[in-house]
């Protein structure tokens, strides 16, 4: 099965996803359409959207993702409606909800846990005393200066 | 079972095609042989070269130590013998070896021949081997004036690096299996790779990875040694500048390939393997600087040392990421589980040994240098932060989606957008203060005078991104925010480059002959300027048309206008091909002709696009064709991309600045040129 999905995937690499009897009449709708579908997650692919992907399935949820705009559906609606007959797993861009909050902060958290630690380095090295001079041996000095001279 | 039918699809098809006999000769077969006999020699090397040095630098024994040079050369010239083998049996499609059948074809041009070495798994480890053992060649080679403890400490380590992946190739991913019974034709490379751009993608990428090997074992040899110093730092720059390099014109090769390539004119997708050479770019992009406060101010040593190792620890686990199958993604290899848990070995077992003797020894490392807030040592603390932050928000989006699964039990994707708005601000924040703290000088400065040579170029760029803002009218403020940096970087690196040269009479002389770090500093910033122009572009305002075309039809893009000639079906070497062919022109006036393929590869069973690009140096014309409709015609898309070629050019200017400062420090690498006259180097 896996070998397969791998096949069905390497035969949609030269991938053109969305197709013209595909697109809307209406180009605000066809506007909203590709911009929900550039966020969802061909099922069948690797990593691709269903926006650029040729497969099969992609080309079946973007028709979905239109028919519930035509419908009446705000972004929204009609991105939980894929969500729930196809799970979290679609959205290329994860949820802030539950455990993901994790995943949303990490960035800003380890950023200012640097922040500080750098901070408090640079103000201990801002008040450190000059340092001794280099207690190297007449043989390192005189290589050191060799190495340094330029 | 899988394996079994791919045996009976080879025999199958080495059956169609009596018309190419096999190539019988003894010689190949001996060839093959010989290249895996030189490959466990060159690992037994290996091992000597991981021990005996080590004793010798632990007891002060110059003759144990002096193995490590020409063990070096030999572990170089034993696995060179072992990829000439495998390229060998490549180049005369020798069909009772494994790979060459998997991989290969007689109808191949010869350059895809050879470039299909690598484009498979086994492949690519030899080279990836050879690398590590050319990396340690070299520092024997052109290490003379490294002290002898430290030179044999840091061969042995690399050594050690040499002998896991030589077990990992011998143990699980053996290049040189036979066939019991040859078939009469390969299987051919997949079509996607037979392109010179992704045929050379992998060697830089290896080069990059590898290169980082080098940094790591000088940092574990220091951790041994207990001591780092300035001309440590020194020593250590130039590897890392060329591991950097290297991982730049790799990373850039691969997008530019997936740009042309792919069929819509995508240049980054966040892909878990991209995201694996891109970590350690990062990551030695900030090692690149923080060497530069241990070389010229004693300070960040430990900082500097961890992140040598973590450098090459994200090289290793890209390996695993692109072989394993953990994460998986367009270009992961076929995968395994066993090469998988193998690798992940590898990794723990240099991580654990590494950060436990940096936890050892890291406290003996004091720092000497003492400066104000206020300083170039501040600034770069603050990139390091940036840059080791960026790194890790790539390491959380890309291993998160196995977390999740396995922690919190949510089958969960991140993909681009997730990574576009968490990692977008630190490269802001990087871009913002770059200029500044380019010009700012060591130990104690005063803000006022480093910035007010530079409110002219602020100033200028705040309007560029203005007059981009109004424009474009209401669209995101991604593109204005991207020119505002672009210019903001790279006049920031012309005022840079300037003021060095002095006052008074003579400045442009001068500035010719300002040294090359100077040069390569003032381009790299530049270059990254460029890059963020192009990216922010093509993000903001690249225009699509998707639409069904009939011969004669025409469609116009953003003041172009595309007129579909012809559709012709051609016949390629080992490939079909349906070519459409248009005429590009403006305003009335033709620019020129445009021929995007599809094209069909009989024996791989696979079609491609092949896009028509028209290049231009603010913009791109993109054409990919798609399958004809059933009411007649052909699917066509065409794009307008707005600075498309400053992604790449900003790349190769990265990487020029790059050879420059490395040019600069040549001198220094090289044994016995210590007197030559030198410039300052690098900052």
């Amino acid at each position: 099965m896996k070998r397969l999905l791998l096949v069905l995937c390497l035969l949609a690499a030269p991938a053109l996803g969305v197709q013209p009897d595909e697109i809307l009449d209406d180009p605000v709708l066809e506007e909203r359409a590709r911009d929900i579908s550039s966020g969802l997650r061909c099922l069948v692919c690797r990593n691709e959207s269903i926006d650029d992907s040729n497969a099969e399935l992609a080309r079946d949820l973007r028709l979905l993702v239109r028919e519930r705009l035509v419908a009446g559906d705000s972004n929204e609606e009609a991105v939980s409606y894929i969500v729930d007959r196809y799970g979290e797993y679609v959205l290329l861009k994860p949820k802030t909800t539950g455990a993901n909050l994790l995943l949303w902060l990490a960035g800003p958290i380890m950023f200012g846990a640097g922040l500080i630690m750098g901070g408090v380095y640079l103000r201990r090295r801002a008040i450190a005393p000059e340092p001794e001079t280099a207690r190297l041996s007449k043989e390192e000095e005189s290589r050191l200066r060799d190495i340094l001279r330029d | 079972m899988a394996s079994a039918n791919r045996d009976n699809v080879i025999r199958a098809t080495g059956r169609l095609r009596l018309d190419r006999p096999r190539r019988c000769a003894i010689i190949p077969v001996m060839i093959t042989e010989l290249g895996h006999f030189a490959l466990i020699l060159a690992c037994l090397v290996a091992v000597l070269q991981a021990t005996i040095p080590l004793i010798g630098a632990h007891k002060r024994w110059p003759g144990w130590m002096a193995v490590a040079e020409p063990a070096a050369t030999a572990q170089f010239l034993l696995t060179a013998a072992a990829f000439a083998a495998l390229t060998y049996a490549f180049v005369i499609s020798d069909f009772s070896v494994r790979l060459v059948v998997l991989n290969s074809h007689t109808d191949k041009p010869m350059l895809y021949k050879v470039t299909g070495v690598w484009g498979n798994h086994e492949g690519s480890m030899l080279l990836w081997v050879l690398i590590v053992a050319l990396f340690g060649a070299a520092v024997a080679w052109f290490g003379a004036n490294l002290p002898p403890t430290l030179k044999a400490r840091v061969l042995a380590v690399q050594a050690m690096v040499g002998v896991a992946f030589f077990l990992f190739i011998l143990l699980t991913s053996n290049p040189f299996l036979r066939m019991a019974v040859p078939p009469f034709n390969g299987q051919d490379l997949n079509p996607l790779l037979q392109d010179p751009g992704l045929a050379f993608h992998p060697p830089f990428l290896y080069l990059g990875y590898v290169g980082l090997s080098m940094t790591f074992s000088f940092a574990v040899a220091a951790l041994i040694e207990g001591r780092v110093d300035a001309a440590w730092g020194r020593w250590v720059r130039p590897w890392t500048l060329t591991a950097w390099i290297f991982l730049t014109i790799g990373i850039a090769l691969g997008s530019w390939w997936a740009y042309y390539e792919l069929g819509w004119g995508g240049f980054w997708f966040w892909d878990p393997v991209e995201n694996a050479s891109f970590m350690p770019w990062l990551i030695a992009a900030a090692l690149l600087h923080s060497a530069i406060v241990v070389e010229k101010r004693e300070a960040l040593k430990s900082w500097t040392i961890l992140l040598a190792i973590i450098a090459f620890g994200f090289s290793m686990v890209g390996a695993f990421i692109t072989r394993s199958g953990v994460l998986t993604s367009v270009h992961a290899f076929a995968t395994d589980p066993e090469r998988g848990v193998f690798l992940l070995g590898i990794l723990a077992i240099f991580m654990i040994g590494a950060l436990t003797l940096f936890a050892v020894r890291a406290g003996a490392m004091q720092a000497k240098g003492v400066f104000s807030m206020v300083s170039r040592e501040s600034v770069l603390v603050l990139n390091n932060i940036l840059l080791a932050v960026s790194a890790f928000v790539v390491f959380v989006g890309t291993i998160w989606p196995l977390v999740a699964e396995m922690a919190f039990d949510r089958k969960l994707s991140v993909g681009e957008p997730f990574f576009n708005a968490a990692f977008t601000p630190f490269m802001i924040g990087l871009g913002l203060i770059l200029p500044v703290g380019a010009m700012l000088p060591w130990k104690r400065a005063k803000l006022g005078r480093i910035v007010r040579p530079l409110v002219p170029a602020f100033i200028l760029a705040v309007a560029i991104g203005a007059l981009a803002w109004a424009v474009q009218s209401g669209r995101s403020a991604l593109g204005p925010m991207g020119l505002f940096l672009a210019a903001w970087l790279v006049m920031g690196a012309g005022i840079d480059l300037w003021s060095r040269t002095g006052r008074g009479q003579g400045r442009l002389a001068r500035l010719a002959r300002l040294p090359g770090a100077d040069w390569g500093k003032a381009v790299a910033h530049a270059g990254f300027g460029v890059t963020i122009a192009g990216v922010a572009a093509m993000m903001a305002w690249e225009l699509e048309d998707i639409r069904v075309m009939h011969e004669g039809d025409t469609v116009d893009i953003a003041g172009y206008t595309l007129r579909l000639d012809t559709v012709e079906d051609l016949e390629g070497p080992n490939y079909l091909s349906t070519m459409a062919n248009f005429t590009l022109m403006r305003e009335g006036r033709v620019l020129g002709t445009m021929h995007p393929e599809k094209r069909v590869y009989p024996v791989a069973q696979m079609p491609t696009t092949e896009a028509a690009l028209n290049n231009g140096f603010l913009r791109d014309i993109y054409i990919a064709v798609g399958d004809p409709q059933d009411g007649g015609g052909w699917a066509v898309r065409s794009y307008y991309k707005p600075l498309a070629n400053w992604i790449w050019g900003g790349s190769i200017l990265m990487a020029l600045g790059g050879f420059l400062s490395l040019s600069d420090r040549r001198f220094r690498v090289a044994a016995g040129a210590r007197k030559l006259p030198q410039g300052v180097p690098a900052e």
